[in-house]
């Protein structure tokens, strides 16, 4: 299935996403390691995949702690994870 | 999204069971909405972004509830539950008030998680997470993928993963090959699941299937590099780019449990009408006893009809659904968890993952309450939805206590609701 792309942005850099795609997969898919950093300080990434563990949670358009498994992606979403943090 | 506020039926889920109960009880002439927290309809079993890929019976309920009537509410998930039906449903954009005559719990179930070292690495993920993820269009062209972990879930996961071009090089099933050739031996009442299975395994056939294996430990630094397996006698390590785990799954009795509906073992009790303990409530599907999706939508149905009065139709789908869970009980005894996978978890292994709490902090002597109180353990976002089940089965710990809002919730949507109240 060949889905129209959008553009989304992530860590300041554009992304181009099959329309339709979560965002945890479109972060996966573009090589993102840490969604979110842990209270000891270790990089963390989607576990559950299905919006009951919470590891997946990035900034939305200034919105913290969003499911990126739940979310899908639309034109123009300004994504921040904890691989840009460094 | 509709403003109507005021329904004869609320469904929670929109899975096998949600579906069947709405379109049952819709048909009856009840207004009915249906709330689920995913952006498709389905649950984690038909949800789907293509559904057109889907079976035939998925893709028939999806079209009957098309066709329902039924309200939905997409990306939503409910907060709290009061005594006189009034529901908090939260998503996204805000909060809002709904008043249920009568509620359908169809809230499905989790994967458990028994930790070992390295699982919260990225690249580890959940057997039904990577289903979920692949469906909707992760890649895994040629990376090299292990699944090690417990149930029903593997075969499928297996085969969509090597359809999907990964490169599977083991799959491996803590449960003995004694236990398993006693679920076959009981399949020959149902062939059509035979041939289920072999085609799931003619799917993956390049990789090892191997049974009473588990994974002891997972290494990497920004994610996981490596992972060792045992045999209990034997341990070898395998490099690789994902690591599939989970050991079954678990009813999310969350919302029941605030509500004052009884549970028991984890699930949430139901009558032979699937009314739960409180009156009008009731609950069908993986939430009221992990069973699969057959049972969850002939659940569902009776459900659906007996929240409407009608109770002799209900009545006609009883035998059908006892089958089937009794089907469903056999098969799942035989994945008992076997005792090397509990013995897997260091003193330095993390538990609790949104709080950071190794195994070493918690005290075997101490109440699940007296663990959260001194280390934390439970009391991140998943509110103890993954270690949960973890504790329970490691320390013997119940579930904890729940509060509303039963899910992360914005506090301005919340205040907006308490000002409207005052006058």
């Amino acid at each position: 299935m060949t889905a129209p792309e959008i553009e989304i942005i992530v860590d300041g850099e554009p992304l181009r996403v099959a329309a339709g795609t979560t965002l945890a997969v479109a972060l996966l898919n573009a090589g993102v390691r840490a969604f979110r950093t842990s209270a000891s300080g270790a990089p963390r990434a989607p576990l559950c995949g299905m919006g009951t563990c919470y590891e997946c949670r990035v900034t939305v358009d200034h919105v913290v702690g969003r499911r990126a498994c739940l979310v899908p992606c639309v034109p123009g979403m300004v994504v921040h994870t904890a691989d840009g943090d460094d | 999204m509709t403003e109507r506020t005021q329904y004869d039926i609320v469904v929670v889920g929109a899975g096998p069971a949600g579906l069947g109960a709405a379109v049952e009880a819709a048909r009856g002439g009840a207004r009915v909405c249906v709330v689920d927290q995913n952006p498709h309809l389905g649950g984690q079993i038909w949800r789907h972004r293509d559904p057109s890929v889907l079976p035939g019976h998925a893709r028939r309920w999806l079209r009957r509830f098309a066709r329902s009537g039924c309200d939905w509410i997409p990306n939503a998930g409910v907060a709290s539950v009061a005594d006189d039906g009034g529901l908090l449903v939260n998503n996204m954009d805000g909060a809002r008030r709904l008043r249920a005559g009568a509620l359908i719990l169809a809230t499905g179930a989790r994967e458990r998680f028994i930790p070992f070292p390295g699982w919260t690495l990225p690249n580890v993920l959940g057997l039904g997470g990577i289903q979920a993820l692949v469906k909707q269009g992760l890649d895994v062209r040629g990376r090299r993928v292990v699944l090690a972990g417990s149930g029903p879930l593997m075969l499928p996961v297996a085969a969509t993963l090597a359809r999907r071009g990964a490169r599977l090089l083991i799959v491996a099933e803590q449960a003995s090959a004694g236990a398993l050739a006693r679920i076959a031996a009981g399949m020959w009442r149902t062939p059509s699941r035979i041939a289920q299975a072999v085609g799931y395994r003619v799917a993956f056939r390049t990789a090892a299937y191997k049974t009473g294996t588990w994974v002891v430990r997972a290494e990497g630094s920004d994610a996981v590099r490596s992972v060792t397996l045992t045999d209990g006698t034997r341990s070898w390590t395998l490099e690789c780019d994902l690591l599939g785990t989970g050991d079954g799954l678990v009813p999310n009795v969350e919302l029941a449990t605030l509500a004052g509906c009884v549970t028991q073992d984890g699930a949430i009790v139901v009558d032979a009408m699937q009314r739960t303990s409180v009156p009008w409530i009731f609950a069908a599907g993986e939430c009221a006893g992990v069973a699969g999706q057959d049972v969850a939508v002939l659940e569902g149905r009776i459900a659906g009809l007996a929240a409407c009065g009608r109770d002799g139709e209900a009545r006609a789908l009883r035998g059908a659904r006892d089958r089937a869970r009794s089907r469903a009980r056999r098969m799942l005894e035989a994945f008992a968890l076997c005792p090397g996978v509990r013995a897997r978890v260091t003193p330095e292994t993390i538990i609790c993952r949104c709080e950071d709490v190794p195994a070493g902090a918690l005290d075997p002597d101490w109440t699940a309450r007296e663990a959260k109180l001194v280390t934390r353990l439970g009391m991140g976002p998943c509110q103890g939805r993954v270690c949960g089940p973890a504790t329970c089965e490691l320390m013997g710990w119940d579930a904890q206590v729940v509060r509303p809002p039963v899910q992360p919730t914005r506090v301005g949507p919340l205040v907006d609701l308490l000002r409207e109240r005052r006058p």
